[in-house]
């Protein structure tokens, strides 16, 4: 069984974001289980999502707390608090870039992957960090290898396919961006 | 159709298929995504049904109680306070013998105001008269409406029927979903025909005055039903996995490993499955552990139970709510379940978990594990802060 936890504030995101990852793992006929932890319930309070994947139905419905990967969707969170706490000697974290601001290092054989999601999200919105959580989980896929570009790619496509092709498109191109970021070893 | 599914957007799904013509209800967290699904597929004549948007849980009641009263199949669903709010109707419903089905999105209980998991809200209608089920997995709460609706309206039994599922941890948790088709939940479920209703032509009245002549007899054919319903639902849960080719149990009960087990945990919803995680961890170490999972809570299956807990030594009850002053209410039940077994029955522990949201995680139930072999307790608290409790003095 892997173990994801993803940190953000209420309103980035998060949910939807483990949403897709769950359904890329389902696609692939893994049994994922996404859910969330809210804390304050309002809008920029810090909040967790969960995603656990096994091979057969997950029964565990604790929340996370040595997880395997790590998605930090907004740096500020990891000011004063640690993002790490119990975070697996292997594990892979993939952190949004936040201009001037030095992200903490994990320990041991941790790997950190600080991804320019924001930059990458308004490279190909004008402007917008909309994009930021897909370029994110092509920074994903790319860093832990659980996940091919094209499986992400489909899980964005069949979930948000009701949004219009064009909304799709932008999405396929920040996965690819995401991935090629961490594959270019930039 | 296996899919992967939000468990609010599952039971929308679900209920679409149910084709109820009439829901009504008021938003309240965790259960809003729920009945915005509803009134969506609604709005998109995806459901023909009635959508009726009211001020309060008490009127969304009232509007399910009107309309079933008038022969339509109908459903609400509700959560913490809105339950609460609602109770004065949901005492009327399973009093005036109306099947409608409710989902509880189990959620703890105000003061402190707290909107996340427990199921102390359900409690509160305990005695209502109502079937009360309860959901581990997405997946359950999806079939268990299906059968919910075929329970209820049988015609032996006329009682409405709540399915509980687990705030958060199961409405917006997402997990793969083999959802029924259109004609498969249609066949089981055929639509909703009664002679008990108001009508025009053949009338009748409904909730007259029972005065102390009438009252404990209506009062006891209720109980009846109830009793009569240990047999219903496993013929319906029987059907049911005849007709969907799943389904765990009996309708009633689940057990885990349970064969050669000493000694067993007894719960109720979603903290099931991380029991059963507890329980294999726990084979692995030699320990004959077991877990008897409650699906019908009401009726409350007491020979399934007792057979079930045969061969035990040690029981303790996972209780997700608390009668203040008393004990847990699930451990209430079994020690008067037990009652009856004489020198034989087990040492039955009741604890209290998971209040609030407090997470459920494995040392909470390695923790259960560890008192329930020594001294009996029977309200245990478990995963204190000794720190806050000082604090509080």
């Amino acid at each position: 069984m892997k173990e994801i936890r993803i940190h953000a504030r209420a309103g980035q995101g998060a949910i939807t974001t483990a949403s897709i990852l769950g359904y890329a793992y389902f696609l692939k006929g893994e049994y994922p289980y996404a859910f969330p932890h809210f804390g304050a319930a309002r809008m920029g309070a810090p909040m967790n999502a969960f995603v656990r994947i096994d091979d057969k139905p997950v029964r565990l419905r604790s929340q996370v707390y040595n997880p395997d990967y790590l998605i930090v969707v907004d740096a500020t969170l990891m000011r004063g608090f640690d993002c790490y706490v119990g975070f697996k000697d292997d594990g892979i974290a993939i952190v949004n870039e936040r201009e001037g601001m030095e992200i903490p290092k994990p320990g041991g054989k941790q790997k950190l992957f600080v991804v320019p999601a924001n930059k990458i999200s308004m490279e190909i919105t004008g402007g917008k960090t909309l994009l930021s959580n897909t370029v994110l989980l092509g920074a994903y896929a790319a860093a832990t290898g659980d996940l091919k570009v094209e499986d992400m790619i489909k899980a964005i496509a069949e979930r948000f396919g009701d949004k219009g092709q064009k909304i799709v498109d932008m999405n396929a191109e920040a996965v690819k961006k995401g991935y090629e970021f961490v594959k270019g070893g930039r | 159709m296996k899919q992967f599914l939000e468990g609010s957007h599952a039971i929308a799904e679900i209920i679409k298929r149910c084709k109820p013509g009439v829901v009504s209800a008021y938003p309240i967290t965790p259960q809003t995504h729920i009945v915005e699904d509803l009134a969506q597929m609604v709005a998109d004549k995806e459901l023909d049904a009635q959508f009726v948007n009211v001020e309060s849980e008490h009127s969304a009641a009232s509007v399910v109680l009107g309309a079933q009263a008038v022969g339509v199949r109908t459903y609400t669903a509700t959560s913490s306070q809105g339950l609460l709010l609602m109770a004065e109707v949901v005492f009327n419903i399973a009093g005036l013998r109306l099947p409608i089905v409710m989902t509880t999105a189990n959620r703890a209980i105000s003061a402190p105001i707290n909107i996340w998991n427990d199921q102390q809200d359900v409690m509160t209608v305990r005695d209502s008269g109502w079937v009360l089920l309860f959901a581990e997995t997405i997946q359950e709460a999806v079939d268990l409406h299906v059968q919910a609706y075929k329970i209820g309206e049988d015609p032996r039994v006329m009682l409405p029927v709540m399915v509980n599922m687990d705030g958060f941890i199961l409405t917006h948790g997402m997990e793969t979903v083999d959802m029924p088709s259109q004609e498969e939940v249609g066949k089981f479920i055929p639509p909703y025909t009664t002679t008990y209703k108001l009508d025009v032509d053949n009338p009748q009245t409904m909730g007259y005055l029972a005065d102390p002549d009438y009252y404990l007899e209506i009062r006891y054919l209720v109980q009846q039903t109830h009793r009569e319903l240990l047999s219903i639902i496993p013929e319906v849960a029987s059907q049911f996995k005849k007709a969907f080719k799943r389904g765990e149990g009996n309708g009633l009960i689940e057990g885990y490993r349970l064969e050669d087990a000493e000694q067993v945990f007894v719960a109720m919803g979603s903290v099931c499955g991380t029991i059963r995680d507890s329980v294999d961890e726990l084979r692995a170490k030699g320990k004959k552990a077991g877990l008897l999972k409650i699906i019908s809570y009401r009726p409350f299956p007491k020979d399934e139970v007792l057979t079930a807990l045969s061969r035990a030594r040690e029981v303790a009850v996972v209780d997700k709510s608390v009668s203040l002053g008393g004990f847990g209410p699930v451990y209430t039940d079994l020690c008067a379940a037990v009652s009856s077994m004489g020198p034989k029955a087990p040492k039955v522990s009741g604890f209290v978990l998971g209040l609030g949201g407090r997470d459920i995680t494995l040392k909470s139930i390695q923790d259960v594990y560890e008192r329930m072999s020594g001294k009996q307790v029977d309200c245990e608290f478990i995963g204190l802060k000794q720190e806050l409790l000082a604090e509080g003095k």
